[in-house]
């Protein structure tokens, strides 16, 4: 589980990115689609093209729901628990896909931060984003 | 066989052209072992792993991450050749140092993260593109001759 040290670099890093969230989230996702092109396959209906409305609306709801499991970080099944009732009755993700948005958001963060996404800091995102997809997927069966 | 387009090979050539092997492969290894501590299994003659610090500035850690990044570079240089290339590596994995071939994909991704670290804005969403699909093949290659 996420120990205080990860806590406390997740809260440093998403402070540094501060103002720049929602860039960073829709970065995430046209990352994804570009990695990974099956993970399209759940958008038929969004113009994915980069920096599209529905990729920039988009990204702003999974950052938004990135910085409340952050402020409720001790008690993330409770604070995503809509989130992971909307994934496992009506989304039906598969799983797999959290892991990819979970690098292209890594990646999406190195790109800005630099040296500053330090290995540990690498371990708490890592972690951290890890722990926000058992909880989406904690109902799924 | 794994058809790479032309764009995909100059992202990636003109991203390893920049890359220090021994920097970038002593970080991602290191990163490896802490990002994923279940990985150190393998490196039990490597002396102190005990925390992030003492992973980084251990040299077997650096020394290793070197060789395996040059190893890594092999494909760079002959992207339609990757199969052939680390079939004896594979080999070696498999037979004798057997090694769970998932943490090659671990590997892979963390190197993505390195160098997005490295490089900054110049690592564009098409360029990861490239490299995850690198390291991807790479992964796969080393898994081929596992029995």
């Amino acid at each position: 589980m996420l120990t205080a040290e990860d806590k406390k670099l997740i809260q440093q890093i998403w402070g540094k990115v501060g103002g720049a969230e929602e860039e960073i989230g829709a970065e995430a996702l046209t990352r994804m689609f570009c990695s990974y092109p099956p993970t399209k396959t759940y958008f038929p209906h969004f113009d994915l093209s980069p920096g599209s409305d529905q990729v920039r609306g988009h990204g702003k709801k999974v950052v938004a729901a990135l910085g409340t499991a952050i402020k409720n970080i001790d008690n993330l099944s409770q604070a995503l628990s809509e989130l992971s009732n909307l994934h496992a009755y009506n989304l039906r993700v598969d799983p797999v896909n959290f892991k990819f948005l979970s690098q292209c958001l890594q990646v999406a963060l190195a790109t800005r931060l630099g040296k500053e996404y330090s290995p540990e800091a690498h371990s708490a995102v890592d972690k951290f984003m890890s722990a926000v997809a058992s909880v989406l997927a904690e109902k799924y069966r | 066989m794994v058809h790479w387009s032309a764009e995909e090979k100059q992202l990636i050539t003109s991203v390893w052209a920049k890359v220090s092997v021994e920097e970038c492969g002593a970080e991602a290894l290191a990163r490896l072992l802490i990002v994923y501590p279940w990985t150190q299994r393998f490196f039990a003659s490597f002396g102190n792993l005990s925390g992030a610090t003492a992973i980084v500035g251990n040299p077997k850690v650096q020394a290793h991450g070197k060789k395996v990044l040059t190893s890594f570079g092999e494909a760079v240089k002959n992207l339609d050749g990757i199969k052939n290339t680390f079939s004896a590596l594979s080999e070696l994995h498999c037979d004798k140092l057997h090694v769970d071939p998932e943490n090659f994909r671990l590997l892979g991704d963390i190197l993505v993260v390195v160098l997005a670290a490295h490089f900054g804005k110049d690592f564009t969403p098409e360029c990861q593109a490239a490299w995850q699909k690198l390291v991807r093949v790479v992964a796969h290659a080393l898994a081929r001759k596992y029995h």
